[in-house]
């Protein structure tokens, strides 16, 4: 069980209110993941929900259960941290009986956990090594089995993949989305990465100054972004916005196209431009174009490989169904 | 990363180096040597470097005479029972102000610092004043209360140097694993700060040693340590070297050894994290 | 970053220090304050009634004084000039690749680990006394009268003694800070074709300026308050006389308590002043 649901909630250091009154919902078994650029709050708002901060005002209820006031280790929910948080000292054995330890199980009870946990984690043969000695996907594992073995409500991830190499990020993603599918426990992952968000939540927050954005299945967010900022920040390469007469064209302040649905022609397209610098990644490519007179740079991804050079005049010609049309106040119209 | 050097000028480096060290290591040297020596070899122009024979006389008859394991004791005592005091007292405060920085910990920090500025000449006589008075003139608590006192701005201060390099997330962690205050303390912050707190100790055992203003202004025959057994040896028997020598190798021995391990926090504990 | 959960715990558990340094510093400074208005003689009829700021002025001007203040400033300029100078030069020196690079650190930092009492009475008897001492026997060798350093060349004999005690600490200081100098830098500035004398210069000696300042604030503070070596030494004649000194005779052997304790307020705002400028840096450490 584990429906965390904030009411209210505010947060300020001092003068600075860094989480504005807010409300949120985290259904039971779900994978929330808060995303935004950094000092976005995200982190502020993972710490309070685990009790490590106070909230300043608002109330916090785990499964119905007011939790405001209940200190972190009593609130049932188990956290990973960025920096994996192990204890040096301790054999990894140690490390994931620790909260057990904490929590005075009895040692049968303790080894059967940890065994278990660590037979999940393919750490069988690391128990009793130490963690300076482990590579930082172990490191990982460890910090996820030490959460697992106190079957928690919900697990908290505070940007867990971001030490580690592209390659292993990669990996640990899958890692843990499996996990949820097995575990089907509520899961909160905080990270600026877009592409983590996109690719394991079931719920996406995009924060922003502490703000709420907006809050969308990963597809939701993709298609319908509400407004300029939730538009530019999901979605790689970022939307192309234009502005000025093309826009009013449209009945918007400001169009946006992600550079998927732009297509490309020696010859036919409503758009004109040169090719800038292109970047192939085999699979696609992608051409920033200059001189179109809609912005500054278009970016177009176009599949496989295309045979653009640098200083081709080429035409664009944007997929009409796909264009996001903004207002003056960035939200969206339609 | 070293620079390559030539063998030629390493070699120069060497003599000079080893030079330089010698001459300012030498007065030690000639005091550990001249401590073997009979009281005519210790005086005799010119004076014999290594060839004399070898005695340990002076050794014995220091301790016959002035009874050198009270004082060293005394010393042993003072020095380590302030440096644990001290730790006691410190620990709870430097996880405090490292782990639960507030605004004013910094202003904390810096007044612990301006207590140990604080001129000891100054407030001698209060001092003595509230030691006759409360009877702890030339008492091993008193003193080891005052060297507290004394040291306890600078262990303070290492600890708290030492607890900030440990990532609060680690804290966090065991919170959020179930761990109270105390288990947070016992079980994961102190066993990470063990190399940390091991030099502070070792770092205020050689300060509270060779302390020699309160040492020699508080106590007379009772509770005097070893600063205070060396002090009496001022006049007439400073004049025999050979047993000066041996009670001053005696004293300082225990604290060379020591200090030779705590090089680098020396710089650490001292400059208050100022030199890195 | 914490709940109020803790910062209660922090409260808590800073309050023994704090209540203990509170009360060390505050309960003797308020009664030699106290006193330092007083005529107070503990074996002249003891409190002899408020006396306003007769103390102070009799201290500023009573003969001892200036000469004091004189002993004092020659100590600590002359300890603070050799231990920089020479503590720079060796720092220099030892961050060189040698053989046996452990060891002369041990050599060069051993002075620092003896205790003042024991370098007083050694460097007093053993190297400076005019007839047995090492030095005595080196003049003579050389033909000359040897010299009675304690009282001939009196404050020339404690500022080397105290020197020696406090290079290994210039040195350690200012060794540690030659290492932290990104030796990218100093390639960089041979590859731009600077000599060496430059790069001293215009490289290393501004790295070390910071750690140059910590090492003259701590080792004034701790020189102002010198008391064994003069103790053991000289007990403060042949113009050996420190402002500490003075104020430690006036307290414990004239027994004019009143006296010494406004003397000993002189001190605490001199070293005061002192650590005023101590703190701003080790305070901006802290921000950093």
């Amino acid at each position: 069980m584990g429906r965390i649901t904030l009411d209210k909630v505010t947060k300020s250091f001092g003068e600075a209110e860094v989480i504005p009154p807010l409300d949120l919902t985290i259904e039971d078994g779900e994978f929330a993941v808060f995303v935004g650029p950094s000092g976005c709050g995200k982190s502020t708002l993972l710490r309070l929900i685990a009790g490590l901060e106070d909230v300043s005002s608002g109330q916090i209820r785990i499964d119905g259960q007011d939790a405001t006031e209940t200190p972190p280790a009593k609130r049932g929910l188990a956290m990973v941290f960025q920096s994996y948080a192990l204890y040096p000292h301790m054999s990894v054995r140690k490390n994931i009986a620790f909260p057990l330890r904490m929590a005075k199980l009895d040692q049968a009870e303790i080894d059967r956990r940890v065994t278990g946990a660590a037979d999940v984690l393919n750490l069988t043969d690391y128990l009793d090594r130490r963690p300076g000695q482990l590579s930082g996907g172990q490191r990982q594992r460890v910090a996820i089995g030490r959460a697992i073995v106190r079957e928690p409500a919900a697990f908290l991830f505070d940007e867990p993949l971001s030490n580690l190499d592209a390659a292993l990020r990669v990996g640990m993603r899958l890692e843990i989305s499996e996990l949820h599918k097995r575990l089907q426990t509520t899961m909160i992952y905080v990270t600026h990465d877009q592409v983590e968000a996109m690719t394991m939540a079931d719920k996406i927050v995009v924060l922003r100054a502490g703000h709420i954005e907006q809050v969308g299945s990963p597809l939701e967010l993709y298609r319908t972004p509400r407004n300029l900022f939730v538009a530019g920040f999901i979605g790689s390469p970022r939307m192309n916005f234009i502005e000025g007469e093309t826009a009013a064209r449209h009945d918007a302040h400001t169009i946006g196209v992600r550079p998927e649905h732009i297509a490309v022609s020696q010859t036919e397209g409503e758009w004109s431009g040169v090719v800038g610098v292109s970047e192939h990644l085999g699979s696609d490519t992608f051409f920033h174009i200059h001189d179109t007179g809609l912005a500054e740079t278009i970016t177009v991804r176009a599949d496989g490989e295309v045979g653009f050079r640098h200083g081709d005049r080429i035409r664009l010609s944007p997929r009409t169904d796909a264009i996001h049309r903004f207002d003056k106040q960035g939200l969206r119209i339609g | 990363m070293a620079r390559a050097v030539t063998p030629r000028r390493k070699a120069l480096t060497t003599l000079a180096a080893w030079a330089v060290g010698l001459l300012i290591f030498f007065p030690i040297l000639w005091t550990i040597l001249t401590s073997f020596k009979t009281e005519a070899q210790a005086i005799s122009d010119p004076p014999v470097f290594l060839f004399f024979d070898w005695t340990l006389e002076n050794y014995s008859v220091v301790q016959e005479r002035s009874d050198y394991l009270r004082f060293l004791w005394n010393s042993v005592i003072l020095a380590g029972g302030s440096t644990i005091l001290g730790i006691i007292v410190a620990v709870p405060a430097a996880w405090a102000m490292a782990f639960v920085p507030s605004h004013r910990t910094k202003d904390i920090l810096l007044w612990m610092l301006s207590t140990k500025m604080l001129p000891a000449v100054g407030v001698l006589y209060p001092m003595y004043l509230i030691f006759i008075q409360m009877g702890l003139l030339d008492t091993r608590i008193g003193l080891t209360l005052v060297l507290m006192l004394v040291n306890l701005p600078i262990i303070v201060w290492m600890l708290y140097t030492y607890f900030r390099e440990i990532p609060g997330e680690i804290l966090d962690a065991a919170r959020m694993d179930g761990a109270t205050l105390r288990d947070e303390i016992v079980h994961v912050l102190t066993p990470m700060a063990i190399p940390g707190i091991a030099s502070t100790i070792l770092l205020n055992v050689i300060l509270a040693w060779n302390e020699a203003f309160w040492t020699l202004n508080l106590t007379a025959a009772k509770a005097a340590p070893l600063t205070a057994f060396i002090a009496s040896y001022s006049s007439p028997e400073g004049l025999f070297y050979a047993k000066l020598s041996a009670a001053s190798t005696m004293a300082i021995a225990p604290i060379l050894i020591l200090g030779w391990f705590s090089q680098k926090q020396l710089v650490r504990g001292l400059t208050f994290g100022a030199v890195k | 970053m914490a709940t109020q959960h803790s910062r209660s715990a922090a409260r808590l558990m800073m309050a023994p220090a704090v209540v203990l340094l509170l009360a060390w510093m505050l309960v003797p400074l308020t009664m030699t304050l106290w006193f330092s208005f007083k005529q107070y003689l503990p074996l002249r009829g003891g409190d002899l009634g408020w006396v306003g700021f007769e103390n102070y002025v009799r201290f500023v001007t009573s003969s001892a004084f200036w000469p004091s203040v004189q002993a004092t400033l020659i100590i600590v300029g002359g300890v603070l000039a050799i231990t920089v100078v020479f503590g720079v030069l060796l720092a220099m020196l030892l961050d060189q690749p040698f053989w046996g690079q452990g060891i002369v650190r041990i050599l060069v930092i051993a002075p620092f680990f003896v205790m003042p009492t024991v370098s007083a009475l050694v460097w007093k008897n053993m190297f400076m006394d005019p007839v047995n001492g090492l030095f005595a026997h080196l003049w003579r060798a050389f033909g000359a009268d040897p010299v009675s350093w304690l009282s001939e060349a009196s404050l020339f004999s404690i500022v080397l003694i105290v020197s020696w005690q406090w290079l290994p600490f210039a040195t350690l200081i200012l060794l540690t800070a030659i290492q932290s100098l990104d030796s990218e830098q100093l390639e960089a500035a041979e590859m731009d074709g600077a000599p060496s004398l430059s790069r001293f210069w215009h490289i290393i000696l501004p790295h070390l300026s910071r750690a140059i300042t910590v090492v003259i604030l701590i080792q004034t503070i701790f020189l102002l308050s010198i008391f064994a070596e003069i103790f053991v030494t000289t007990q403060g004649s042949f113009g050996t006389r420190t402002l500490t000194y003075l104020i430690f005779q006036r307290v414990l052997e004239s027994q004019n308590v009143g006296l010494g304790s406004a003397g000993g307020v002189y001190a605490i705002i001199l070293a005061n002043i002192v650590a005023i400028f101590l703190m701003r840096i080790v305070g901006k450490n802290l921000d950093a």
